[in-house]
């Protein structure tokens, strides 16, 4: 079948750039391996956090948070999105030290969304946690959403401006040829002028087929999440020296992220839980909130994420291929940057340029 | 409701079921004693708040979470009563 | 508790009292494991503790397990009660809480006999307090001696109902009626395994006595009932049900179900091991050789965890098992291995004759398999819907991974225990895709609760 644009990969980044194609009238075709969602967008912690992000996602997660404030404009949904803010604790002067230098280099750059906080207030944005804490880099827009919620609010709309989902559909071959990118899989074969790569951990082989390899390493990390509690704590907690992440969702349950990872064998695309790591961020728990010993853990899992070696998303049009581009990598902490990377995607394809500094993010740089 | 057989009777302990002391036998499950109590539920859930009581008994269900000790969320039929426990029927996610 | 165990068994049911016992008149260092406080398992409940009188009107069944759990008591295998186990992996790491600790050990084999659950069939008002497992009635008689108090119903489907029900009357227990979903259909189905069956006969005879007894005694019996539901508003006040054609309603404040029973298969999920549909049993079930070795190296199960076969059976497949394991464990060799088997494979073929009667008779209509009614709650922890879950399908989530993702359903502390199966019924129901093309809810663990501090006590020498 021929159509005006071919994404690989039907999450997030995939689903995004699929609505901004249409809504600028092209006729977009989602070609999922699985069902959408299976992976990273399906099962990452939902953090809408513009905090301790790398100098060069600035201006992209800025612009991202924008558009999360005003998501039911563009998906019809509010994707269960909520700003209670996002913290990074200091535990000692150590930890106040490293996130006073963070802020210092946010001003320099000319952003206030990061600041510092004091003992006392944030014991009273978050009084539930343990005494000996002594401040916090804050940003005060951050939050959170329902990742599986927000990806099928992202479909729906684009399903309704004529994209069309191709699920369970394994990419076999690509090639061009006569100006057309021509995909084969088991289900048939798809014709278009256009090729996205927005195929997670599995984007490394659609950019090796297109002659441009990278060292995108997939990977699983582990989240855990608890029974219900009543709500006691509205912000999300993270460390200035711990891999933590730390939030209570909507319904009381404690979802526990830390970036440790699972041992993952990625052909058989099955993990396995490392429970000395995840013992590692109980022990922070413990150490941040120890009246929550008693509390049971009801499921631990791990889903595929790419990541790459600088932790640095790949945004860009080919370096070898024609009219192909590249959008992956994310490296486990993309959610918050999916609405932005569908404009960046339809602006590179739709105008051959993007408003936002991407060249950070270019696949020559490996 | 429930009632006990008329059997010889077993050492017993005393628990304390919704505030109220209750002689039990020594070894049984917790969701065994408040059954027999016949209490009525034993939690109302959390997302709608409908009252629940014991269904699996056996470890599997999870519908018998109830206050015991001041600890939410436990199996009720999976904890032995012990002297003076404290038994409190869980309203939605252990308030 | 030690760190690494040659043989760690999980349950301490017939299959795993049984094994246990075996490898360890074998010498070989065997660590039994089980959630209960006493040994049994569900089938011999509170054998140990159960006052004679009690034990007596539980049935002669019943009494079988004394032999067996004190044999077991005089072997020298080392006995864990109290003890769940909250992960397994592959390489039969085996997380464990015992007396309130977490541990983490490790063993040579693991032989997973953790048995069986009822087969949860939601119903309009089958989470009203009242209702119950008539299992779970039965766990109640066995270790407490504790009975519905006047006018109990049970209904569902299988030989589970009329052993508790002739129970009941032996413990002066009024039983108002006995309602079964099984067919004339299901009879003319039956009736070409029933030859098979006799050789048996002792299941038939034992059957068609409890039936005789609940008769005489005034019990009403009825088969081919359909669209049970529950009604109360705090607690159960009465059921109704479909039967010949016309509605009936009997006032009761205790309804005890049973729609059969299917195997316990989270652990060897979550250890990896394949499994497989099962159409006669209507239940996924581990494969498994004639050993009982699952398809990852070094774990077994027997037992009803490894399809239903019944409490003599799984005593049979325990042993079986346990010289499969000796033999992995250099203590026999092939031919010690076979010739010991030998007596059990013979006692369980024969036993097993009764199944395919049974199947074919206590067979689940698929009408109810699939939840009809909308507006009943199939997910019992996050409550969610049948009318949600079908909303959920058509909108394009059209597997029981995506469902779960979307409602919640199976997301709640019971895990899916008590939905995956609904669930799975559905979506085969609604996408036309046969269940055993389709894919099961994905397991995570921790399979019991698990504390962030006990959690956190595990591994103190890992860093970030």
């Amino acid at each position: 079948m021929k159509t005006d644009v071919i994404i690989i990969g039907g999450g997030l980044m995939g689903s995004s750039t699929a609505l901004q194609l249409a809504m600028r009238g092209m006729h977009c075709t989602i070609v999922e391996k699985e069902s959408p969602g299976r992976h990273a967008s399906g099962v990452n912690a939902g953090g809408l956090r513009q905090l301790n992000r790398n100098p060069a996602e600035i201006p992209l997660t800025v612009e991202a948070a924008k558009m999360w404030r005003n998501i039911e404009s563009l998906v019809d949904s509010d994707c269960d999105a909520r700003f209670p803010g996002q913290l990074r604790v200091a535990e000692n002067s150590d930890d106040l030290d490293l996130l006073e230098q963070r802020a210092a280099l946010l001003h320099s750059l000319g952003y206030r969304h990061e600041e510092m906080i004091g003992r006392k207030e944030l014991y009273q944005l978050a009084p539930a946690l343990a005494p000996h804490c002594v401040g916090a880099l804050i940003c005060r827009e951050d939050g959170y959403a329902r990742p599986f919620h927000a990806l099928t609010a992202f479909r729906h709309k684009a399903r309704s401006l004529g994209v069309e989902y191709r699920v369970n559909t394994i990419v076999d071959g690509i090639e061009r040829e006569a100006g057309n990118w021509r995909i084969t899989t088991r289900k048939g074969e798809f014709q278009a002028p256009v090729l996205v790569n927005c195929a997670g951990g599995w984007a490394g082989q659609i950019a090796a087929s297109l002659g441009e390899p990278v060292p995108l390493k997939p990977a699983a990390p582990m989240l855990m999440v608890t029974e219900r509690l009543p709500h006691f704590i509205e912000p999300v907690i993270g460390s200035a020296s711990r891999k933590l992440s730390f939030k209570q969702m909507q319904n009381g349950t404690l979802l526990v992220g830390g970036a440790h990872l699972a041992s993952l064998d990625f052909h058989k695309e099955k993990s396995e839980i490392k429970w000395p790591k995840l013992a590692v961020s109980a022990r922070s728990i413990m150490a941040l909130f120890p009246q929550l010993k008693d509390v049971r853990i009801v499921r631990v899992w791990a889903g595929i994420e790419a990541f790459m070696p600088d932790n640095l998303p790949v945004i860009c049009k080919s370096s070898t291929a024609e009219d192909a581009y590249h959008a992956f990598g994310f490296s486990a902490h993309g959610f918050q940057l999916s609405p932005l990377i569908g404009r960046i995607l339809a602006e590179l394809i739709v105008d051959g340029t993007s408003n936002f500094p991407i060249e950070p993010f270019n696949i020559t740089r490996f | 409701m429930f009632k006990r057989l008329d059997e010889s009777p077993p050492s017993t302990v005393t628990v304390v079921i919704n505030g109220r002391s209750v002689v039990v036998p020594q070894g049984e499950s917790v969701a065994a004693a408040v059954l027999a109590e016949n209490i009525g539920h034993t939690r109302t859930t959390p997302v709608k708040q409908q009252p629940r009581a014991p269904f699996c008994m056996m470890g599997v269900c999870f519908d018998c979470l109830m206050v015991i000790d001041g600890i939410p969320n436990q199996q009720a039929c999976m904890v032995q009563v012990r002297d003076g426990m404290r038994i409190e029927r869980q309203h939605g996610s252990g308030v | 508790m030690k760190e690494n165990y040659p043989l760690v068994i999980i349950g301490a049911g017939p299959a795993g009292l049984a094994a246990a016992t075996v490898a360890a008149d074998h010498g070989v260092e065997v660590a039994l494991l089980d959630e209960q406080p006493a040994p049994g398992g569900q089938i011999f409940r509170g054998i140990e503790a159960a006052p004679d009188e009690r034990a007596d009107k539980l049935g002669p069944e019943y009494l079988r397990g004394e032999k067996l759990v004190s044999a077991f008591r005089n072997s020298s295998a080392r006995y864990y009660p109290d003890t769940k186990v909250w992960s397994l992996s592959e390489q039969r790491d085996i997380g464990v809480i015992h007396q309130q600790q977490a541990h983490m050990i490790s063993a040579e084999q693991v032989l997973i006999a953790n048995g069986a659950f009822e087969r949860p069939v939601p119903f309009p008002g089958w989470t009203l307090p009242g209702v119950m497992n008539a299992g779970a009635g039965q766990i109640l008689f066995k270790g407490s001696g504790i009975v519905p108090a006047d006018g109990v119903v049970l209904a569902g489907s299988g030989p589970l109902l009329l052993l508790l029900a002739w129970q009941y009357l032996r413990a002066g227990v009024r039983v108002k009626a006995v309602l079964d979903t099984i067919s004339r259909g299901n009879y003319i189905k039956a009736l070409p395994k029933l030859p098979s069956a006799l050789l048996v006969h002792h299941h038939i005879t034992q059957g068609l006595r409890y039936q005789q007894t609940l008769r005489l005694a005034g019990v009403e019996l009825h088969n081919g009932i359909r669209d049970l539901q529950a009604h109360g508003a705090e607690s159960l006040e009465s059921i109704s049900y479909r039967h010949k054609g016309s509605n009936h309603t009997l006032e009761t404040d205790s309804l005890m179900i049973h729609f059969g029973i299917i195997p316990n298969i989270h652990l060897s999920q979550a250890a990896g091991c394949d499994h497989f549909w099962h159409k006669r049993q209507q239940c996924w079930r581990p494969e498994l050789d004639e050993w009982g070795s699952s398809s990852v190296k070094g774990i077994l199960i027997a037992g009803d965890g490894g399809g239903i076969g019944g409490a003599r059976t799984a005593e049979h497949a325990g042993r079986i098992a346990a010289f499969r394991v000796l033999y992995n464990l250099g203590v026999m060799n092939q031919q010690e291995m076979h010739l010991e088997a030998k007596q059990d494979r013979k006692w369980m073929k024969a036993d097993l004759r009764i199944r395919p009667f049974l199947e074919k008779l206590f067979r689940i209509p698929e009408s109810m398999l699939r939840v009809p009614h909308d507006d009943t709650i199939v997910c019992r922890c996050e409550e969610v819907t049948a009318r949600e879950i079908r909303a959920a399908i058509a909108d394009g989530h059209s597997d029981s991974n995506q469902v779960k993702f979307y409602t919640r359903c199976g997301m709640g502390p019971c895990q899916g225990r008590q939905c995956s199966q609904a669930v799975a019924h559905i979506v085969a129901d609604q996408t036309s895709i046969p269940l055993q093309q389709s894919t099961q809810f994905r397991i995570r663990p921790p399979l019991k609760p698990l504390t962030l501090g006990q959690l956190a006590s595990l591994y103190p020498d890992e860093t970030e």
